[in-house]
């Protein structure tokens, strides 16, 4: 009996048929190659791409060099090193992200107790030089204010869930 | 106390404790946690904080266990529901006040508080009311207060009554509204205040040095020993990459319990002060040049050889800090006699060197620290040791809390935080004539006929038979001489009328030196007289003072400042002006080697080299370097070897510092110090004291070495303004007044100063605080004038 199927499976190409059949499919389907860069894929809020030190709306910075993001950072990526401002207050004089070395895991993120340091939906970021991805405290900060009002949108979006 | 044990169970396990003890200290000898906050072992019992509450068997309520002595039978649970339950609501009550600012509080990562949050604390707070908030109070420049963290436990205020000896903190208001503060806002002035840092079970009192610097667990810990007094405190230092950040204790309970003093806390600032020497620099043509080590190790070498060819060993001199490790001072001595030279000396605030070839084997306390506890009746001769060896005091105010009598000789009217028995404040002149009185009493009430005939011109007053009754009376008794003693320009009258003292009594007699490594200086052979491990020397070199005011051509400096560390700062300085070769060896410039020294080699300094000290009680405590040395210095024993092996001089070829130790040890072997000598024979004649205005010099406690000069924070502490201080009857007597600018005038020198009047000053003696300007001024001791600028 198996083998008169068999037989007429390859007599009638009911394989071919079949592989065809798929062919048809995917030819008719919506179609999911992106045209990069031209075209993008959607991000979930919680993308996590380059960093950014974030600063309160008055302009001071928000970290406060607890260090947190430094010890919980499985890469050791991040340097921080830390003063009493003149003001009294505590901040950090360096922080540091090694790009090369961070996995992106966000243990950062979810560490601060300041919301100070984030990763942005920013990826399309490079390097020529090996120092270029180096990311210190001015180019964090930086890059933190010119992406503020996107992150202070995801932060909102996804308080509920936090 | 009493030995008896009972027998009780916790946890379910039997075991036995001290009749008498609390329960938290069986429970601690066993291994057994119970969580606290204001329980510590050095204070006394206050049972304040609730967090050490354990179940009893029969008994209504938790009881705390620090405050509850075990009793035979006893059944403690630790751990049960119950005890448990009386934990976490103490906890939650503490916890309705404290910040949640743990994350930029300096204790986070190491804060007792924050460990047992973890283990006790519900992750939800039920209190909905404001929090309480506390004014920050200014306590002076060491101890940055956050005073809305405080628990209130009173271990600060404690330890400031029953360990320091001066209620600076206390709690002010009950309930809520309590705060801890000083009463009037102030600076604490403790030389032991930084403890206080320690003891705080949370963040509201931290340093203020380390201040936001760097966080617990970012830290290595290195064990260390103290480098600034003969006491060897045992330190831990902190350090983040290559920097020190701060240094804590660590416990010894033999050498300095659980506490150091500020200045062994905070000195560790010097060590990144701007004012630090980072490469070998060579004066070419009256400009100081940077040079490599090979070019500065050869243009020494060649000028010391030219220099001995030239004008003969005699014309060279060696003079070390007393602070310098052993094997440094093994090394410079090893090297300066490999050249012949004799002339090398450590004691550079001494003031007399008469007595030396009779002197022990290196002066040492001839008892252990916790000894002097036991002492029941203390002569201190010519010592601030409050300020000079804070640690000692601790233990001499220990005995005197006991019960002990204090009995004190000194020049000017130290404020102790003890109270002494006796109390013998005179003029430097007077204080052998007192110390003379107090052996001829001695003398007379034990019928020794000798030792009368040779005090033959000394008075016996009231007061000198009072102390004789004291150090006579009691089963055990001991002499001290201090720093002052030892600057004394005759103290070596001091030292064998100390000694007479000793031996009539049946004292203990005690040497308190200058110095980290006083004791380990003299066994390394850096004198002019014996060799390492006290070897007689076939010939005497000139001692620090002799070196110093005769006009010799070199000098080899090691870790010395000649205008700041020395016993005549004006002979230094005209003597390094005169000299025709200086090589200064050290980790820190300074203005007078920068304008007359020809070479400086920039030395690692203390947490930067391994080494080794020796402390009063004869320790031999080791240590390895904790950072590397900054910029091109070097540990100053390797300085040494390339020196020694550029110069020629054979056996320099070690390897490892532990090697120099190694070879010293073997030579000391056990042999200790025997400190009542056999007197020289004769009269012991003492001169009649100068009829004039006595000046008396005391070395501030944050001008004492190098480090502390250079901390910014001791610094700020020590609120050192430069000034003479006289006696209200001086002052009066000469038209002075407190604040006037004065001109002081001793020999050729002469200084500016702003006047003090001060009640603790005898009539006859113009009080000096070695600081600054001042210490360019002359001799130590000896006539002075003070006239209205």
């Amino acid at each position: 009996m198996r083998a008169i199927i068999n037989y007429l499976n390859s007599l009638l190409l009911w394989e071919l048929v079949k592989g065809l059949g798929l062919t048809g499919r995917y030819l008719l389907d919506r179609k999911i190659t992106i045209q990069y860069p031209e075209e993008k894929t959607p991000q979930s809020p919680r993308f996590r791409g380059l960093h950014a030190l974030r600063r309160y709306p008055n302009g001071e910075e928000r970290c406060i060099a607890c260090k947190l993001c430094e010890a919980v950072c499985p890469a050791v990526a991040i340097t921080i090193e830390s003063e009493a401002r003149a003001d009294g207050t505590r901040r950090t004089t360096r922080y540091d992200i090694d790009l090369t070395k961070c996995i992106f895991c966000g243990f950062c993120e979810e560490s601060c107790p300041v919301d100070s340091i984030v990763e942005t939906r920013h990826y399309e970021y490079h390097g020529e030089a090996r120092g270029d991805l180096l990311m210190t405290k001015e180019k964090l900060l930086k890059h933190g204010e010119l992406h503020e009002e996107r992150i202070a949108a995801d932060r909102a979006r996804e308080a509920p869930y936090r | 106390m009493s030995e008896e044990l009972v027998n009780i169970e916790v946890d379910g396990v039997p075991m036995k404790a001290r009749k008498g003890a609390m329960i938290i200290e069986a429970t601690d000898a066993a291994d057994i946690y119970i969580p606290r906050f204001c329980y510590h072992e050095k204070l006394s019992v206050a049972a304040n904080c609730r967090m050490c509450l354990v179940q009893v068997e029969k008994m209504a309520k938790p009881a705390p266990a620090c405050a509850t002595p075990v009793m035979e039978g006893m059944k403690i649970y630790t751990k049960s529901p119950a005890a448990r339950d009386a934990q976490k609501s103490t906890m939650e009550f503490l916890l309705i006040n404290h910040p949640l600012d743990c994350p930029i509080c300096d204790q986070g990562g190491e804060c007792e508080l924050q460990d047992l949050a973890m283990g006790y604390g519900a992750s939800v707070s039920r209190y909905t009311e404001g929090k309480r908030v506390v004014q920050d109070k200014n306590i002076g420049p060491l101890i940055q207060t956050d005073m809305t963290r405080c628990i209130h436990c009173t271990r600060c205020v404690r330890f400031g009554e029953e360990i320091a000896g001066l209620r600076e903190l206390g709690a002010t208001g009950r309930g809520e509204y309590m705060q801890i503060g000083t009463y009037v806002e102030k600076a604490v002035r403790s030389e032991l205040s930084g403890n206080v840092i320690d003891l705080c079970p949370v963040g509201a009192l931290t340093s203020k040095p380390f201040r936001y610097t760097a966080r617990a667990w970012e830290l290595r810990a290195k064990p260390s020993i103290a480098p600034h007094d003969c006491v060897g405190s045992n330190i831990e230092i902190h350090v983040k990459g290559q920097k020190v950040k701060r240094v804590v204790p660590r416990e010894n309970e033999s050498v300095n319990e659980v506490w150091i003093s500020d200045r062994d806390r905070y000195s560790y600032e010097a060590l990144n002060s701007p004012a630090r020497l980072l490469a070998p620099m060579v004066k070419d043509h009256g400009q100081w040049r940077e040079v490599d080590w090979d070019t500065a190790i050869r243009a020494t070498a060649e000028s010391l050889r030219t220099l001995l060819r030239e004008s003969g060993p005699g014309h060279l001199a060696g003079l070390a800090s007393p602070s310098s490790t052993v094997e440094e001072l093994y090394l410079f001595q090893k090297l300066l006699r490999g050249l012949g030279v004799n002339n090398i000396d450590h004691r550079l605030r001494q003031g007399d060197f008469r007595d030396q070839e009779r002197a022990p084997l290196y002066p040492s306390l001839g008892q252990s620290f916790a000894d002097l506890e036991q002492q029941q009746a203390v002569l201190l001769i010519g010592s601030d040791v409050r300020r000079e060896q804070p640690l000692i005091n601790h233990r001499l105010r220990k005995a005197a809390l006991r019960g002990a009598g204090l009995l004190v000789i000194n020049p000017v009217d130290f404020d102790f935080n003890w109270p002494a028995r006796e109390r013998l404040v005179v003029a430097p002149g007077l204080m052998i004539a007192a110390l003379a009185g107090v052996a001829r009493a001695l003398a007379e009430a034990a019928g020794d006929g000798d030792a009368v005939a040779r005090l033959h011109d000394a008075r016996v007053e009231e007061v000198h038979r009072r102390i004789a009754g004291q150090l006579k009376g009691a089963a055990r008794s001991a002499l001290l001489l201090g720093n002052i003693a030892a600057a004394h320009p005759d103290g070596s009258i001091l030292r064998s009328l100390a000694q007479l003292v000793a031996r009539l009594s049946g004292s203990t007699l005690g040497y308190l030196s200058d110095g980290a490594n006083g004791a380990g200086a003299w066994l390394a052979g850096a004198l002019p007289h014996r060799g390492p491990a006290g070897q007689h020397t076939a010939d005497v070199g000139m001692d620090g003072l002799a070196a110093l005011r005769k006009r010799i051509r070199a000098y080899i400096l090691m870790g010395v400042d000649p205008a700041l560390d020395t016993w005549d700062g004006y002979a230094a300085g005209i003597a390094m002006q005169r000299a025709g070769f200086v090589v200064g060896i050290g980790s820190f410039r300074s203005d007078l080697l920068d304008s007359h020294a020809h070479v400086l080699l920039p030395m690692a300094a203390f947490a930067e080299t391994p080494g080794t000290y020796v402390n009063a009680q004869g320790d031999w405590q080791g240590f390895e370097a904790a950072v590397a040395p900054p910029g091109e210095a070097r540990p100053a024993w390797r300085i040494l070897r390339v020196l020694g092996d550029a110069l020629g001089i054979p056996g320099f070829s070690y390897m490892q510092c532990s090697e120099v130790r190694d070879e010293l040890r073997s030579m000391v072997a056990d042999r200790g110090p025997e400190n009542v000598a056999d007197l020289p024979a004769g009269t012991l004649i003492y001169k009649a004291p100068p009829s004039g205005v006595e000046r008396v010099t005391t070395v501030s406690m944050y001008s004492t070495d190098a480090l502390a000069r250079h901390a910014p924070a001791l610094q700020a502490a020590s609120g050192a303004d430069v000034r003479v201080r006289v006696s209200p009857g001086h002052a009066a007597s000469h038209g002075l007044t407190d604040g006037a600018r004065v001109r002081v005038v001793q020999g050729e020198a002469k200084a500016e100063a702003i006047l003090a009047v001060d009640a603790r000053v005898p009539d006859t003696c113009v009080l000096i605080d070695a600081v600054g300007p001042l210490h360019m001024l002359g001799p130590s001791f000896g006539p002075i004038k003070v006239e209205r600028a």
